[in-house]
């Protein structure tokens, strides 16, 4: 009987990881090279498994729409994590100077991320409206020329996109390094103000640098959130005008589910697949080496 | 201090609070106006400005978001959607946050040879874009009977959240000493008699953490939930989007406001109570 429990007691551990473990296999691995056997047929409205070759990736290297996916999706991810970086980190640095209230302003900043994409871009449509919204505030504030209708414009839709997406993010963006600056060594830091150099130099050639790592994680989330961003678009453009503001992850769902063109959405989901792999593979690698 | 450096040091602090107070208002403003526009009528909002505060109060537009207004086929308003996210993301974050919690108690107090491989493997599972599966789920689904279900979308949910909540639980479990769990193994206790004794006692914190986490992913969810869901089992999310892209004569911008409010009043009020302790697991999470 002892030796049965024991027995039991040692399997346990793999035992209560067994479920997470078949899950982990069939729905991410399986599926993965599941959508990959798709990518290599002809599917249309229905999966069939004969064998087509690369096909549906020459014809989406030919789709003038999956490169503009591609440079919007460029566009997208560098302002993005940009301005959530710059934005982030001020607000960081204004908040770590003993200020009070300090928990009421981080509340403030950081609320944005409890709405969801499509509240969020719902509300900067609106807000964004040529007709009603800041245009029209602006008027009425006495500038009666002033023309705000980026949301309309073929050229510059994709930027009221980061706006709202900067809005959404950035706050989360500032917890994380303002977690990073009270981490900082100020024992260099007081060291040079005695020598005395001035805040904004100590910031840049001391503090700052010592993020790194937190700017690395910062870098690889927001990255993330950009490459499956897909709903703030749907809210505020529809990927449009005409096709202006699509992104990769909408002519994935577009192929897949509206055009029925099975095999050419999941070449297109492969691609996404492929670029995460590039920047997070080495994260994590270097993420789960620096903690043996 | 000179007097100089006093002056300096007030002009500082005006400057350092005058742009809190600045970027603050940034923030605040979408709220704000999503608050007055949804409290106007509809004259009101064509001859005022986004800022205008309103002139006669009005609910109508809240009333005839949460049960008039037309989603689909149907004159429901938002309320039947609403049900159905809470009836879907209530057992996803439960069920979700459990298996984590026993997942990363073993991944940080019962590694075995591998472990550490798994564990990897796992966290990869955080990052992949979900475009990848789609198209394997949703004919798994079919075969399952679970398409177009809430029970398909807690399924779902539960599936691609393991990740994320065996992560935040691992890295809690992480801290916390092996001499005590060492100690309780020597007086006989087992597997899940340390759990309960031991480690559970001292979780709250990263419980809230990962509820908060997982309930905003959840509700917030809008891929999953277009795809995998029917016409009367669509989260709001969905239906949000469906109210406000409704092909009426006339925009009701009262109305889609009251509805996106409603919508994010859950995640919302649940970070205004609880953000506190979210936001201490957040940074001490990241400066590891």
């Amino acid at each position: 009987m002892k030796s049965k429990l024991n027995f039991l007691e040692h399997y346990l551990p793999k035992i209560v990881l067994a479920p997470t473990f078949l899950i982990m296999i069939i729905f991410i691995y399986g599926f993965i090279a599941w959508n990959f056997i798709l990518s290599l047929t002809n599917s249309k409205l229905l999966p069939i498994y004969t064998f087509s070759g690369f096909k549906q990736y020459y014809a989406l290297f030919d789709s003038g729409k999956w490169w503009l996916a591609m440079e919007n999706l460029f566009i997208f991810s560098s302002l993005f994590i940009s301005f959530c970086l710059a934005i982030g980190l001020l607000l960081a640095i204004f908040i770590d100077q003993k200020i009070k209230f300090e928990g009421f302003f981080r509340t403030i900043y950081l609320y944005p991320m409890a709405l969801s994409f499509i509240a969020t871009g719902t509300v900067w449509q609106w807000m964004l409206n040529p007709g009603l919204g800041l245009e029209k505030l602006l008027i009425d504030l006495g500038f009666s020329n002033f023309t705000f209708d980026w949301l309309v414009d073929s050229e510059m839709a994709i930027y009221t996109i980061i706006i709202a997406a900067v809005w959404q993010s950035c706050g989360f963006v500032m917890i994380l390094l303002l977690a990073g600056l009270r981490g900082v060594n100020y024992e260099v830091v007081n060291a040079a103000k005695i020598d005395g150099a001035s805040m904004p130099l100590i910031y840049w050639k001391i503090i700052i640098p010592q993020l790194g790592p937190v700017f690395f994680s910062s870098i690889i989330i927001l990255l993330h959130i950009a490459i499956k961003t897909f709903d703030l678009v749907i809210a505020m453009t529809k990927g449009g005008p005409g096709f202006s503001t699509i992104l990769p992850s909408m002519f994935m769902y577009d192929y897949s589910f509206a055009r029925n063109k099975l095999a050419f959405g999941a070449s297109s989901g492969m691609m996404m697949l492929f670029f995460v792999m590039i920047f997070v593979v080495p994260y994590l690698y270097i993420e789960l080496r620096k903690k043996n | 201090m000179t007097k100089t450096n006093n002056i300096q040091s007030i002009l500082s602090r005006i400057l350092i609070y005058t742009l809190l107070i600045i970027s603050a208002i940034y923030f605040l403003l979408p709220l704000f106006v999503m608050i007055i526009t949804s409290l106007k009528d509809i004259d009101e909002i064509k001859n005022g400005n986004l800022l205008s505060l309103p002139k006669e109060i009005t609910f109508a537009p809240w009333i005839e978001a949460w049960s008039e207004a037309r989603i689909g086929s149907e004159t429901s308003g938002i309320k039947p959607f609403f049900i159905n996210s809470i009836i879907m993301t209530v057992p996803a974050v439960l069920i979700s946050s459990i298996i984590g919690a026993f997942n990363g108690y073993v991944f940080s107090k019962w590694r075995f040879k591998g472990s550490e491989v798994f564990f990897s493997l796992l966290l990869f599972g955080c990052f992949i874009p979900f475009q990848v599966i789609l198209l394997p789920m949703s004919q798994t689904m079919g075969y399952l009977g679970l398409s177009g279900s809430v029970g398909g979308l807690i399924f779902v949910h539960v599936v691609y959240g393991i990740a994320f909540t065996t992560l935040f639980f691992r890295n809690f479990y992480v801290s916390i000493p092996n001499e005590l769990i060492n100690a309780a193994r020597i007086d006989g206790a087992g597997f899940f008699r340390i759990f309960f004794k031991i480690l559970l006692p001292v979780s709250l914190p990263i419980f809230m953490v990962c509820i908060i986490w997982q309930m905003t992913q959840i509700w917030n969810e809008f891929l999953f939930g277009i795809i995998f869901s029917d016409a009367d089992t669509q989260p709001v999310t969905v239906a949000l989007n469906n109210l406000v892209n409704a092909t009426s004569t006339v925009k009701k911008y009262n109305v889609d406001m009251a509805a996106t409010l409603i919508a994010v009043a859950p995640t919302l009020l649940a970070y205004i109570i609880s953000g506190k302790y979210f936001v201490k697991g957040l940074m001490a999470g990241a400066v590891k």
